[in-house]
């Protein structure tokens, strides 16, 4: 089911994930899922239909839903657990370091309707904390394809990646991205439009919002350069610095709380090794109020509309910037204000009251 | 056998091995071994109690002793556990220490992971890896760390360390085995005090509904977690009728009778997973670590060792 959005198709990324999964089972008889009740909501009712066999479901019990698979996968099985992001993540994390991540075990954990995706449900089945959680957790890949074809190519991808993966799958409408041909690359950022002004990184439902975005900087003659940051860790720290040493300035937009997730990894990088001018988009350390994901999504300026108005932002602040440091009339004005506070201010030397 | 450990932790000197698990090793130790094993088979039942208890207290000695030198372990745990392991070691699990990843294995999981050292121990004497590797017990950069480490040592299923992890790993491998049309079993120690966690029964309620008669689960019922007694800290009791509801066939047995916990082990039924509850006495074979609080995690003295030493001679 693709829904019209004027005239664009928007596709929910978990059907093109049902999809890959039944047709991986077919050819590969390791495969199998592993869920939480969530038959319905993971889309598996035709791969339950087909290989009823290799369906395990659990019942409503994520840490047993991890630690099953992690038996599974210790046999040479090859499960993919699929439950909704918030719940797989949060109830089940300390199976995901210990039983998976740390053990070493090839299991593909399915993250199903992340982020703001349940919308009005609120934030009790909002999964905007995922990707902060798992990135501190070592030896784990985090794959959030951005559309149906990265999503079915990732699917693919991790079934043979022999190592621990968690893929975050959208429901939020998206619609397929024109790469030329381009295919999914595990660990490489996929560059989809050049430019020498900002750079907007942009990860999972955001791609398309910062490549509309892109459109509205380039009517204002601003040029942006677009990474799809697929897979957040390991993050392609190459196609990071690119940016920031050919651009100066970054944009990161994710859906995702911003403390800890793709904008963090992305400033981890640029601190250490070449510190450009950044904004990180996403929910700003909030529970969300209620809302549908549409209107959560404009709330907290995840549209194009609002990445293009922090990319501006970003280019004059920068521009003061640039001119305070070539010494123009920002630089005499921060030179007396240190002055004063030096030598004049009240607060910092009282002089006379003692 | 006791000798022939000294022998071996002189003949070895090993520096720290980060990652045990990517050597290829035969040991003669595998050899001895199988050569009790088949011994204990044929024997008659006494001589066959005998000997794994006599192994069982050789471990004894020798966890006692690492934990000393180390400075660090779980010694209560580990004297508690070591006639369960024995019982699996020396005649219950089909496996192959020469070649710890052989597909048609069984699967043997220590969820109480705490009991770090004992395992050690019984995978060392079953020749995974060399007995003089103990030494680097909790050794910077060592295999061996303070709880067990998949990655870096040979006969480890599932890294455990938290509590409640065994059993649903165990659970996935059993589901494992039925799918893949295997007779391979798997076996499964818990705490008794980790039954606290609410995971084991999400995943005795999925092993009773699946009906997982390839799997045991074996309760090491020393009746003391870290602080006190399980019944006065969140009461486990009745215990028998809590895995019986969940649809589980459930022995009690005498955890420190080797050769009850193995008739028991191997007596599976289709149509239900298995649960043993094994009564046992935590710091058992060490008359002033027996059924102490503080020896949970307290580390001997050099007296104490050498008492405790005495007192497991055979």
């Amino acid at each position: 089911m693709s829904i019209a959005d004027g005239e664009t198709l928007l596709y929910d990324c978990r059907e093109a994930f049902a999809e890959s999964l039944t047709e991986l089972a077919r050819d590969d008889p390791r495969v199998v899922v592993v869920c939480n009740d969530s038959i319905s909501s993971s889309n598996l009712v035709d791969f339950a239909a087909e290989f009823p066999e290799r369906l395990v479901n659990v019942g409503i019990a994520e840490q047993d839903m991890v630690g099953v698979a992690a038996g599974l996968a210790g046999a040479g099985l090859i499960p993919f657990v699929c439950g909704a992001a918030p719940f797989m993540t949060a109830r089940a994390l300390e199976q995901i370091k210990v039983d998976i991540a740390y053990s070493d075990v090839h299991v593909v954990l399915c993250g199903m309707s992340p982020g703001l995706a349940y919308g009005a449900l609120g934030p009790t089945h909002h999964s905007i904390e995922d990707l902060s959680w798992l990135r501190a957790i070592a030896n784990l890949t985090i794959i959030v394809p951005s559309d149906p074809a990265f999503t079915s190519q990732a699917v693919r991808w991790a079934s043979s990646a022999a190592r621990p993966v968690f893929l975050r799958v959208a429901r939020f409408g998206v619609p397929l991205i024109d790469r030329q041909g381009r295919d999914f690359v595990a660990g490489r950022a996929d560059q989809l439009r050049d430019g020498g002004d900002v750079a907007l990184i942009a990860i999972g439902i955001m791609v398309p919002q910062a490549l509309e975005a892109a459109r509205l900087l380039a009517e204002q003659h601003i040029e942006a350069r677009v990474l799809d940051m697929s897979t957040l860790a390991p993050l392609d720290r190459e196609a990071v610095l690119s940016a920031a040493v050919d651009t100066g300035r970054i944009v990161t937009v994710e859906e995702a709380t911003v403390r800890g997730g793709l904008g963090a990894a992305v400033a981890e990088v640029v601190v250490q090794h070449h510190p450009v001018a950044m904004r990180l988009l996403g929910v700003p350390g909030v529970f969300a109020p209620t809302g549908g994901t549409a209107f959560l999504l404009e709330h907290f300026g995840l549209t194009a509309e609002g990445i293009a108005a922090a990319a501006r932002e970003l280019l004059s602040s920068a521009d003061e910037n640039e001119t305070a440091s070539d010494g123009g009339p920002n630089a005499v004005r921060l030179g007396v204000i240190a002055a004063t506070t030096a030598d004049d201010s009240p607060i910092v030397t009282p002089k006379g009251r003692f | 056998m006791r000798n022939t450990v000294r022998r071996y932790r002189t003949a070895y000197i090993c520096g720290p091995l980060t990652y045990m698990r990517t050597l290829t090793y035969h040991s003669p130790q595998v050899d001895h071994w199988r050569e009790l094993c088949t011994l204990i088979a044929s024997a008659p039942e006494h001589e066959r109690r005998r000997l794994m208890t006599r192994w069982a207290d050789n471990a004894r000695q020798q966890v006692v002793e690492m934990v000393t030198a180390a400075g660090v372990g779980h010694i209560g745990s580990d004297l508690s556990v070591m006639d369960i392991l024995a019982s699996l070691y020396l005649s219950v699990l089909r496996i192959d220490p020469s070649n710890p990843q052989w597909d048609e294995r069984d699967r043997f999981i220590l969820s109480k992971g705490h009991s770090a050292g004992a395992l050690y121990v019984a995978l060392a004497f079953c020749g995974f890896f060399p007995i003089a590797a103990l030494d680097n017990f909790v050794a910077p950069l060592s295999a061996l760390s303070g709880h067990p480490d998949r990655r870096a040592v040979p006969g480890v299923e599932t890294s455990t360390g938290p509590l409640g992890h065994g059993l649903p790993v165990a659970v996935g491998a059993a589901i494992a085995a039925r799918l893949q049309q295997s007779q391979r079993r798997v076996y499964v120690v818990l705490g008794d005090g980790e039954l606290q966690e609410g995971s084991n029964w999400e995943a005795a309620m999925l092993a009773g509904h699946n009906e997982l008669g390839n799997l045991v689960a074996i309760v090491d019922r020393n009746r003391l977690q870290q602080g006190q007694l399980t019944e006065s800290t969140n009461r486990l009791e009745p215990l028998v009728d809590k895995f019986a509801s969940f649809a589980w066939r459930v022995n009690v047995v005498d955890g420190h009778d080797p050769l009850a916990v193995a008739s028991a082990a191997l007596d599976v039924s289709l149509g239900h997973p298995t649960c043993l509850i094994a009564n046992t006495v935590k710091g058992k074979g060490v008359s002033f670590m027996e059924n102490r609080i503080e020896w949970h995690n307290r580390v001997p003295l050099r007296a104490e060792l050498e008492a405790a030493l005495a007192e497991l001679a055979p």
